[in-house]
């Protein structure tokens, strides 16, 4: 069928039309319609700064730090450094399950915070950050590295965060590590995962001794898998019946021990592009370590990523993957069998974060789903130029998406299903559309994996087809 | 590491040992059960007609507020932020503020922006008055919109304090003194009460009493609002603004919290000359009476019998299940008012309030909570002030208790002591519809008693042996 860009370029104009002159020069140039043929940047502008006013879905800096990358470390404390609500809020939010025993192998489910008041402003924290450090090593003596988060007020008040680590990390003989992740830094998350990264560089990758004799040609780590809902275990499952030896998974259910060999690894696989990039390049530039972007989400793209990872290996490697595709791809069959004709035709809208837009859009598409937008919080030109291909002629694209743009296009759209966040959950449901945060999998999950793929199709289908949506509209309004 | 070393330290954890060690420190705060102003601010915009919370500052912190509340509440909640950024460190956030206003008005139609700060925009020293003022001159922030402002750093106090100068800036600014004199309404203020059943549960105790009421901020509806196939950014039956402008003039005004409400009350009587009366959260049976009597005093009508009835019926639960609270041990944490309400509950029914902590409760609190525990000799408990959750693991695994009451984040200490955990205050996170339920009121006195002892009576039926396994409970 022939798409009418006129059309789509009209729904556009007439939603943009609410902004004054200023914003809606500004917005335009971040919402486009998808031509396969084209650049990504020509679709939409990415990663400059959100309109003031304009209820954006983006989070900060510090969000991208501590809550996306760090967060999930298990072995470490993570201080949220400043007053008291960063860490409230991102406080067990974020479903990035570990295992190990809380407050001994693992500090997940803490909140730790130097609390500032007043007077810390006023003269400053490092003396408070130093006695705090002192604490956590006494109360959480088994804690493998202390991580210094800092909030907004830090890099305003002047405290000097990295000489408080240096001494304290000769003290008490851990790591150590400030980070710069201050919340006014950057536009978005986007800036957090990369400081976060970068001190990773600086700090952790490198330091740990690889014992030669357990090394394999086999070896691989896992980047950009935060295991929401147990992702990187069901993720883990088919690396290893591929024959593959995971030394580490970053970050979810992840260590700074691990961190600290996976220099010694064949291959980084990485699965978000967004946030850790930039740590693959590192390996890749210093270690010469190759990496190589997965989706994970749904049998055809498994598929694909299993083949494309197993080329890189032997012919051993690559007769085992191709018996792993073999061993799942009835029980995937019966999956669609089961879902598909529940779904087939429905339409999705995306907005997530900076990979789960294009990532998920292969997953739909097993389902017979049409994702028609798609839009991302905090992605980078190099995020539009992979989605091009993965979506539809016609499909809008969007950066940055705010609810008045969200909610308008849904209105002329019309979808099945709206796929985003928690902010966002809500304001679709009081519409009447069937919803699922994808950000947590809706306390669901995994959705990685084949294992996470029997689960996405069952959860996209309940919210679909619930009988509940059905009682929307009373009897005496029909 | 290995199980038996693992095992060592936990077991090390739970010493009184560790517990000193834990009680000593000073600088490190962990697992603290307390939000920072500006989550107030924006919760108290969402009582107002039309109102937009619009915070000076940047984006990921709104984005915090927006997500804690919505997943709280399950409902949308819209707030918007002037998106400071580095630029904003430097040279001031005027300019983001002017555009703020600017692109919100064009977008969101509001009748009033709601204007809070964060730490960022008080740090860098932004007059927000002079924002708002020359925002209005300029043109960006146009004269029919209200715009009333407060400070909330989030380096002061907690988000109790937040909701507090937001509530009072809204009424100051607002707020016309009449020549004609005093109404018969009587303003009713909850403060930072998340739990939409208590309010709803007020409004149906003034109904039956037949006095004129003013719910101010009333977001029962706003953060309660159907489905039916709309979205509304501003759902009907928030306090109305003509209301907010008159409510000065109402005989006088209740507040049902006094650690959310101090700025408030003390405006409301020395700039308004209000009667601002300040009651205990009407939890349990003593507290609702009191209320009553508040009522009844105010408004010189006498506690219609339809009310006595339903206390006759919550008295007649609580005797019939006593037994079951009786000399039970608690832990209760959460915000101040909600826990001096608890407290007297627990110890109307012969329960033991064995530990109260408070990550941000006061001197005034603790004199509170001990005065309580002084009037009831027999049940002794621990008060604790400006103490973490990570405390209150300390003193559940040193001297254990029967059952945790309070926020969410309890269930990590509750799980590790092996107790239950009923949720209570702010924020609810796993549990569906219980901020729909009141524990104010004669009805909040059935729901209490209902959750605390079928948890225990659930928990007997589920380790009992097979021959203890009854029918009858």
């Amino acid at each position: 069928m022939a798409v009418n860009f006129k059309e789509q370029e009209g729904i556009v104009e007439d939603i943009l039309s609410a902004y004054s002159e200023r914003a809606k020069k500004n917005r335009k140039e971040h919402i486009g319609i998808n031509d396969k043929e084209t650049c990504g940047t020509c679709v939409a502008k990415s990663n400059v700064k959100s309109l003031p006013g304009v209820m954006t879905p983006r989070g900060c800096a510090y969000a991208g730090s501590k809550g996306v990358v760090w967060g999930p470390v298990k072995d470490v404390i993570n201080i949220s450094h400043g007053p008291i609500g960063c860490g409230h809020y991102s406080w067990g939010t974020r479903r990035n399950l570990a295992n190990g025993e809380a407050g001994v192998e693992n500090f997940v489910p803490f909140q730790f915070t130097t609390d500032f008041k007043e007077r810390d402003i006023v003269f400053g924290g490092d003396k408070k950050l130093e006695q705090a450090i002192k604490e956590l090593h006494e109360l959480f003596p088994t804690a493998k590295g202390i991580i210094i988060e800092s909030e907004c007020p830090i890099g305003l008040i002047g405290d000097d965060i990295e000489a408080v680590a240096k001494k304290m990390e000769s003290e008490i003989k851990i790591p150590v590590i400030p980070i710069r992740c201050e919340g006014f830094r950057g536009v978005s998350q986007s800036l957090g995962h990369h400081i976060a990264n970068d001190i990773i560089r600086d700090f952790v990758v490198g330091t740990g001794e690889i014992d030669e004799s357990k090394k394999t040609p086999y070896d691989v780590a896992i980047l950009g898998d935060y295991n929401i809902g147990g992702d990187v275990w069901s993720s883990m499952k088919i690396f290893k019946e591929m024959g593959l030896n995971v030394v580490a998974h970053w970050s979810g259910d992840g260590s700074i021990e691990e961190m600290k060999i996976t220099h010694g690894v064949k291959y980084n696989l990485l699965h978000c592009y967004r946030s850790m990039n930039y740590i693959a390049k590192h390996f890749e530039e210093t270690y010469g370590i190759p990496w190589i972007e997965y989706n994970f989400f749904g049998p055809s793209k498994i598929k694909e990523s299993i083949r494309s990872i197993a080329k890189l290996f032997d012919e051993n490697i690559q007769e085992k993957s191709e018996e792993v595709i073999k061993f799942y791809e009835p029980k995937m069959q019966e999956v669609i069998d089961k879902y598909r004709p529940r779904l087939e035709g429905k339409k999705v809208m995306m907005l997530v974060g900076g990979l789960r837009p294009r990532h998920i859009v292969g997953a739909y598409e097993d389902l017979g789903m049409k994702v028609v937008s798609t839009a991302y919080e905090f992605a980078h030109a190099d995020d539009y130029e992979r989605t091009t291909k993965e979506m539809e002629d016609g499909a809008i694209i969007a950066d940055d998406m705010n609810e008045y743009e969200f909610v308008e296009l849904a209105n002329r759209l019309k979808p099945d299903l709206v796929a985003s966040g928690i902010k966002e959950k809500y304001v679709f449901q009081k519409m009447g559309i069937p919803f699922r945060q994808m950000h947590s999998w809706d306390y669901s999950g995994p959705y990685h994996g084949y294992d996470g793929f029997e689960i996405f199709a069952r959860d996209m289908d309940m919210a679909i087809n619930s009988p509940s949506w059905k009682l929307v509209k009373p009897l005496w309004k029909k | 590491m290995e199980n038996e070393e693992v095992k060592k330290i936990k077991d090390w954890m739970n010493t009184e040992e560790y517990k000193e060690k834990n009680f000593s420190r000073k600088a490190i705060v962990i697992n603290p059960e307390r939000a920072c102003q500006p989550l107030g601010a924006v919760l108290c915009a969402a009582g107002f007609e039309n109102t937009m919370a619009f915070v000076h500052g940047s984006h990921g912190c709104v984005a915090y507020y927006r997500n804690s509340l919505s997943r709280h509440f399950r409902e949308p909640f819209a707030a918007v932020s002037t998106s400071l950024t580095e630029d904003g460190a430097v040279f001031g956030g005027q300019a983001n503020g002017f555009e703020g206003f600017k692109n919100a008005s064009a977008l969101y139609k509001p009748k009033m922006f709601a204007v809070s700060t964060t730490c960022m925009s008080e740090i860098i020293g932004d007059d927000l008055g002079s924002i708002v003022g020359s925002a209005r001159e300029k043109g960006h922030l146009s004269e029919n919109i209200f715009a009333p402002y407060a400070n909330t750093p989030s380096f002061v106090g907690s988000h109790l304090e937040g909701y507090d100068s937001m509530l009072n800036a809204i009424i100051e600014t607002l707020g016309k003194k009449s020549d004609a004199g005093k109404t018969d309404a009587i303003n009713i203020i909850p403060g930072f009460d998340t739990t939409i059943g208590n309010i709803n549960e007020v409004k149906r105790i003034l109904k039956i009493f037949g006095i004129n009421y003013l719910v101010l901020a009333d977001y029962s509806n706003t953060l309660d609002s159907p489905l039916n196939g709309e979205y509304k950014m501003y759902p009907d039956g928030a306090t109305k603004l003509e209301d907010v402008k008159s409510c000065v003039n109402n005989k006088a005004t209740i507040l049902l919290q006094k650690y959310s409400t101090k700025k408030t009350a003390a405006m409301l009587s020395e700039k308004f000359g209000q009667e601002a009366r300040v009651v205990k959260s009407p939890i349990g049976i003593n507290y609702t009476d009191e209320f009553l009597m508040t009522l009844s005093e105010l408004s010189g009508k006498e506690v219609p019998k339809e009310l006595e009835d339903e206390r006759g019926k919550a008295i007649d639960s609580m005797t019939d299940a006593q037994q079951y609270i009786h000399g039970k041990k608690f832990a209760i944490f959460g915000d101040p008012d909600m826990l001096i309400g608890l407290t007297s509950y627990l110890l109307e029914m012969g329960g033991i309030p064995k530990y109260v902590l408070c990550s941000n409760g006061t001197e005034d609190f603790e004199k509170e909570i001990e005065a309580l525990f002084a009037s009831y000799s027999e049940n002794q408990g621990e008060v604790y002030i400006d103490k973490d959750l990570w405390h209150l693991r300390s003193l559940i695994m040193t001297g254990p208790v029967d059952m945790l009451i309070g926020p969410s984040h309890g269930k990590f200490a509750a799980r590790e002591a092996k107790v239950p955990h009923i949720r209570a205050g702010y924020p609810i996170f796993d549990r569906v519809n219980i901020h729909r339920y009141p524990i104010y009121g004669y009805s909040g006195v059935i729901n209490l008693t209902t959750w605390i002892v079928n948890k225990f009576i659930d928990i007997l039926d589920d380790t009992c042996d097979d021959a203890h396994f009854e029918l009858l409970r």
